[in-house]
């Protein structure tokens, strides 16, 4: 019984929402974009929360208006921010998150020269004293 | 100890990220409409399906919408002190029923208390949308000109109603 309860669970959801594919194809990629806000590391695709469910709806609506992708994604961002958006756009608040990488690559490199430029200068020369330690060292006798 | 410098600085760098981050809720998400036009709309009372209220007739006013709902645990903390805010008339609270069942939103308040001077049933979640509502429950200041001056993401604490809502409440009154 609970199994076929499940199966039936499952079968509703499987459902598509619109009876056209095209139409379709086009909500989910749509929402591929778009941050589920109640889950925050899902897309609105991807999600089951009532919230991403009731968005997509939304998506689905405004394509039948014949709204274009980048209204039905401006009409998110006036609701819920940038934040929605997966792929944020580069302004003056996003600078750091788009070039940061870039940043700490520039430093990382820069460091790296540094370091190999030291090391490529000779060592300076043994003083006298460590000369002859060395020797010592090595079991020489003193000639 | 010259060549410790280095990492000791990257080490308290780091130190200091995590420790803001640890600080930081990521659920809460700034919200766009801050200093905005509240988004219009025309809703059924919840009590009183037959009349509509729309933006229009709380423009002159600052007023709170607390959007909550009868399936909303978290709207429960902070429902008693919603409830001793209307009590004091400091500023009157509208509700916005969202995506509930009518009667179980009223046995809700029949329950808990009714601090709303008028709440309003949005059932489709609709305007819930218009207003970014994405975690109930969630409370907007909004001035007499109908502009939302202020988010607030799941249940007010004394401390956010003391030191927060309750000066902006008395600033845009001024």
């Amino acid at each position: 019984m609970l199994a076929l309860l499940c199966g039936l669970a499952a079968a509703q959801e499987a459902r598509p929402r619109a009876e056209d594919p095209v139409l379709e194809a086009q909500v989910m990629r749509i929402a591929e974009e778009l941050r589920c806000l109640v889950c925050q590391n899902e897309t609105i695709a991807g999600s089951h929360a009532d919230l991403a469910v009731d968005l997509r709806q939304q998506i689905r609506l405004q394509l039948q208006q014949g709204q274009s992708e980048a209204q039905i994604l401006d009409f998110m961002v006036q609701r819920y921010g940038d934040f929605v958006l997966y792929r944020p756009p580069v302004k003056s608040s996003t600078w750091l998150l788009w070039g940061g990488p870039f940043l700490l690559l520039a430093a990382a490199l820069a460091g790296l020269v540094v370091n190999i430029r030291r090391r490529r200068l000779a060592p300076a020369p043994l003083q006298a004293a460590e000369s002859e330690r060395v020797r010592q060292l090595l079991g020489e006798e003193k000639r | 100890m010259k060549r410790y410098l280095l990492p000791l600085i990257v080490f308290a760098v780091l130190l200091g990220f995590l420790a803001v981050g640890l600080k930081l809720d990521p659920r809460e998400v700034p919200s766009p409409l801050i200093d905005k036009p509240a988004p219009a709309f025309q809703l059924a009372r919840l009590d009183a399906p037959d009349q509509q209220v729309s933006l229009q007739d709380l423009k002159g006013k600052v007023w709170l919408l607390n959007v909550w709902a009868s399936w909303c645990v978290a709207c429960r903390i902070e429902h008693p002190l919603l409830v001793e805010l209307a009590g004091t008339g400091a500023v009157p609270i509208y509700g916005l029923n969202y995506k509930d069942k009518r009667d179980d939103a009223l046995a809700w308040l029949g329950k808990h208390g009714d601090p709303y001077v008028v709440s309003l049933a949005d059932t489709q979640g609709l305007v819930g949308i218009d207003f970014g509502v994405y975690g109930v429950p969630e409370t907007f200041v909004i001035d007499k000109t109908g502009t939302i001056r202020l988010k607030h993401i799941g249940p007010i604490t004394p401390d956010v109603l003391r030191d927060t809502i309750l000066p902006l409440v008395k600033k845009l009154n001024a």
